[in-house]
């Protein structure tokens, strides 16, 4: 019995999974050039690329249509991507509770162009807008609340792109004499040092005397 | 009575059980029975009292708060030093910073200690409280509460342990006892 639970025939070209089915079936629902590509992440992840202009249309249709159903927007963040054209990402993770598939769709913009606001399609997404605007910059177009959501009042420049300097520009500190909170240029005591992490710890595989406990970690790798 | 106060430093360090600890007992306790009344130091009573009542302002930040909660909890039990949380500034002694305090944060933790009524003392908690920790070059950390509020004591780690907690009040009443000063300054 066990020698015949083992895999001895190659697998012949499967057909499409649930995933590769659910990608195919949401380009085909939409017009030519509305998605630029689709395809299955580690064999759990759906994604489609969509064009940033056609996103209400597609988004809506996420929502309404039966076969997709997507009721919820669970989640909505940037990517910098410093070295392209349009430098950011916007990826909205979308999830459908009653068909209980996901799905990633991922636009493209720049600082200055505005991504439709998906908030009249999924109200959940105000927030997630917010931290995309305040963390990158990226402006969303018809999002009647845009306002910063986690840095400090009155904060200047959008912390998580990549040209941001980590130590951002001011600190605060009390000034007994103004009896406030003051800020200041920062003033480091001692530069930010950017440690190599190739250790002679971390390539030692094997411990002298530990030959036994790590011999299965071996052989697999 | 002065006297026998110099002798044993009453309040200077706690008497531990036996004779000694007995001895003073008994003697507070027949002049209490003999005159109804015991004759004692302004100022020693006055350290007595506040370091008996050390009630501490709720200033948990982040995840320091929770070996904080476990101080206050029956294991530690931080109540049998007379360390009762308080939700009100007006009403506590000491502000526990715990956890990593933010430019954000930083005017409302000055207003807080501001509204704190004299005398009144500060233990920063944790890596962060006390020089940013893990955060130190971030752009959105103050690198240390103490630059924004005066601190008393420094309980080090990432987090402390409740332990660590329960001794940096416990160095705080000694601090008390040894400034031994009415007011504070």
């Amino acid at each position: 019995m066990a020698d015949e639970t083992l895999p001895t025939e190659i697998a012949e070209p499967a057909p499409l999974t649930a995933l590769e089915q659910l990608v195919a079936d949401v380009i085909a629902a939409v017009p030519a050039g509305v998605i630029a590509s689709g395809r299955v992440v580690r064999g759990a992840e759906a994604e489609i690329f969509a064009a940033r202009d056609a996103l209400p249309a597609l988004m809506t249709m996420l929502r309404d249509d039966p076969r997709f159903a997507f009721n919820q927007c669970v989640d909505l963040c940037g990517v910098d991507w410093p070295g392209r054209a349009e430098r950011f990402e916007v990826v909205y993770n979308l999830l459908s509770l009653q068909l209980n598939h996901r799905l990633r769709v991922v636009i493209t913009t720049d600082a200055a162009t505005p991504v439709p606001s998906v908030v009249s399609i999924w109200a959940s997404a105000t927030w997630y807008e917010r931290e995309a605007w305040d963390m990158y910059g990226i402006v969303f177009e018809g999002q009647p609340d845009l306002r910063r959501i986690l840095t400090d009042y009155g904060f200047e420049g959008h912390p998580l792109r990549k040209d941001f300097p980590l130590t951002g520009f001011v600190e605060v500190r009390y000034d007994p004499e103004r009896q406030a909170v003051v800020y200041e240029p920062v003033k480091l005591q001692q530069d930010f040092r950017n440690f190599d992490f190739l250790s002679p710890w971390e390539g030692m595989t094997t411990l002298p005397g530990d030959e036994k406990v790590h011999l299965n970690r071996i052989t697999r790798e | 009575m002065s006297s026998t106060n110099d002798q044993i430093a009453w309040n200077q360090q706690p008497l531990p059980a036996g004779a000694a600890q007995k001895s003073v007992i008994d003697s507070v306790t027949g002049e209490i029975e003999d005159k109804g009344f015991v004759v004692a130091n302004l100022d020693k009573i006055v350290n007595w009292a506040r370091t008996g009542s050390l009630w501490p302002m709720t200033f948990g930040l982040a995840c320091c708060a929770v070996p904080m909660i476990h101080a206050y909890m029956p294991r530690y039990d931080l109540d049998r030093f007379g360390v009762i949380p308080r939700g009100s500034p007006r009403q506590s002694d000491v502000m526990i910073v715990a956890g990593t305090l933010t430019n954000k944060m930083a005017p409302a933790l000055r207003k807080v200690y501001d509204q704190m009524a004299e005398p009144r003392y500060v233990i920063s908690m944790g890596s962060c409280a006390n020089g940013g920790g893990y955060y130190h070059y971030s752009y959105s950390v103050v690198r240390g509460c103490d630059r924004v509020v005066p601190v008393d004591v420094y309980v080090p780690g990432c987090p402390p342990t409740s332990e660590a907690l329960v001794y940096g009040i416990l160095q705080l009443q000694k601090k008390i006892r040894r400034t031994g000063s009415i007011l504070r300054g």
